[in-house]
């Protein structure tokens, strides 16, 4: 198996309705929305977020936009103006989500190319500066 | 040739409080026929409706009048319109303001204001509840009675029919309360294509173009993750313009020579924002299904967006509320290397126990260390010794008066504290009223808007 990072293989952006957070997670490379849909499931997300949110989770699939949502209840302290958080609208649960880590048989792995922990923007965008 | 042609919706404010020289930036730099400017988030109407109680003249987003003024000369001799949901509380005092600008600017005689009305339900809330419009909270189920003495605003969203009314009647600075973000960009491609209103494909791309621009740059290269190094020219960012067809395609792109990038990913970023099931995105005019939204790059920083699907909208339409529920204070201290973390962490227990000795009570209390794991919690691992932590501690409760003792129990712990301990130059955190919001859905049959030609 192969370990991989969300943040190597996804972009996300978050935000709110009330108590709940949502996480749009969208592959870098469309190819990569495969291993999203597989592997980023409804109980792993559940385990990832356990401890950080008081609530259930919801997912969803978007696959025209090579995506997937989540919402996440009772992640916002209440959320709105009741929040006492520093994140009270959860803008950055996108990148909490991006810490999430897969395994990944390691043929499926190597045969779509991704990058494991190596970073790699998508062909679709322009390449880095190193 | 007809098929050809396009209608151009600018964005130039995503809420209040965004980049005061963005509008005047979207009519100056390159053709456009529709500005369409959003104000209003959830709180804002409560803020408003405190400004109102104020002064009976305010209530709506006073940014708009310098917003208008900076694009006059573009409205006057141009031709171009402007739909903004900026009239808050109080459109027809937005009209007032509005007027007064232009008759300064010696444009007044060129100047049609459309105002919309009826989205204010507050001087009708007892009533309804006596009806049996339970306005039941759509997070918790309780009904509105349990806050009722403690509201202080309460507006329908309303959709694009008032708005195309007033282009209709030539209107060319629409102005409306609690207009959905997206009826300000469907609004003018229904009205300009005159589509039909069960085109339910197209009001739905309607709609989606209204979301994908309705938070200005975030759809452009702001707050964007993808490649964020090498975004270019963020200090000149372009604001989106959803460039609209008769048959309900749409692409979104920016003017030349500005900073910024729109991408499939930029846009697919702004699409997920706040989504909830992407099958039912559920506004007054239909229902669109975001899961049939195809985005295509088709040149540099245009992206094409079609084949999106709706459906007929509900019979109901949602409630922004907004009641007095309590009051709160936040206050900081930094604590320096080294042990930054544990020190943060004893002034916390320290300052939890003097409140508690106090005998003062909270519903709630929450401890935050900036640094350490303020917002990704237990998800950020480890910390190995930062070179500070800022210790964030907030207190929310009906007692005034306890959460104003908390605010006095801070600064002390600068001397009587854990050491290291510096950040407390702003003073005693301050004492704020909690607004919260309390959404509800009502039957769209009692709502009824009117639109006014000024």
């Amino acid at each position: 198996m192969t370990r991989i990072r969300l943040l190597d293989i996804a972009h996300a952006r978050s935000g709110d309705k009330g108590d709940t957070a949502n996480v749009g997670l969208i592959a870098l490379q469309p190819q990569w929305y495969d291993l999203l849909r597989e592997y980023v499931t409804l109980p792993a997300v559940e385990a990832h977020f356990k401890g950080v949110i008081d609530g259930p989770v919801e997912r969803y699939e978007l696959p025209n936009l090579k995506a997937l949502n989540f919402l996440l209840h009772g992640a916002l302290d209440g959320g709105g103006t009741l929040s006492l958080k520093t994140d009270a609208q959860g803008k950055v649960y996108s990148t909490a989500m991006l810490r999430m880590e897969i395994d990944v048989p390691d043929d499926a792995a190597k045969r779509l190319g991704v990058p494991g922990y190596k970073k790699q923007w998508p062909a679709y965008t322009r390449s880095p500066k190193e | 040739m007809t098929e050809q042609r396009v209608v151009r919706v600018a964005s130039g404010q995503g809420f209040w409080g965004d980049w005061l020289e963005a509008p005047r930036r979207q009519v100056e730099g390159g053709d456009v026929d529709y500005l369409m400017l959003d104000y209003l988030a959830e709180v804002t109407m409560s803020i408003l409706q405190k400004q109102k109680e104020r002064d009976p003249n305010l209530g709506y987003a006073r940014d708009f009048v310098g917003a208008i003024e900076s694009v006059l000369p573009a409205v006057a001799e141009r031709g171009v319109r402007v739909i903004a949901n900026a009239g808050g509380v109080n459109p027809p005092g937005c009209a007032a303001a509005i007027r007064a600008v232009a008759q300064k600017r010696g444009v007044s005689e060129k100047v049609r204001i459309g105002v919309v009305t009826g989205d204010d339900l507050l001087p009708r809330l007892d009533e309804l509840i006596a009806q049996g419009h339970a306005l039941a909270n759509m997070e918790t189920g309780e009904p509105l009675s349990t806050v009722r003495d403690r509201v202080l605003s309460a507006n329908a969203y309303i959709g694009s029919t008032p708005i195309i009314e007033a282009l209709a009647k030539d209107a060319n600075i629409v102005i409306t309360g609690r207009s959905t973000d997206t009826a300000l960009t469907m609004a003018p491609l229904r009205h300009e294509f005159a589509w039909g209103s069960e085109d339910w494909d197209k009001l739905a791309a309607g709609i989606v173009a209204g979301h994908i621009i309705e938070c200005g740059a975030q759809c452009s290269g702001g707050n964007c993750l993808v490649d964020w190094q090498n975004i270019p020219d963020l200090a000149n960012v372009g604001y989106p313009i959803v460039e609209g067809h008769a048959d309900g395609t749409f692409v979104i792109y920016k003017h030349p020579k500005t900073g910024g990038v729109i991408s499939v990913p930029s846009v697919s970023e702004q699409l997920v924002y706040e989504m909830g099931d992407p099958r039912s995105y559920i506004t007054p005019d239909v229902v669109a299904d975001f899961t049939t939204i195809h985005l295509e790059q088709a040149g540099e920083n245009r992206v094409r967006v079609f084949g999106i699907k709706g459906r007929p909208p509900t019979d109901k339409l949602k409630v922004s509320i907004a009641y007095r529920a309590g009051f709160k204070a936040v206050g900081t201290l930094v604590y320096a290397w080294p042990d930054a973390y544990p020190k943060a962490q004893l002034a916390d227990r320290v300052l939890r126990e003097r409140l508690d000795r106090l005998g003062l009570k909270f519903d709630h209390i929450l401890t935050e260390f900036v640094g350490v794991s303020a917002t990704h919690g237990r998800l950020a691992g480890e910390s190995h010794d930062p070179p500070e932590v800022q210790l964030r501690f907030g207190v929310r409760g009906g007692d005034k008066a306890a959460v104003e003792r908390f605010t006095r129990e801070l600064a002390p712990l600068v001397l009587n504290g854990p050491p290291s301990v510096t950040g407390f130059a702003g003073g005693r955190p301050k004492v704020e009223e909690i607004v919260a919001y309390w959404p509800a859905l009502v039957d769209k049959t009692v709502v009824q808007t009117k639109v006014e030609i000024q």
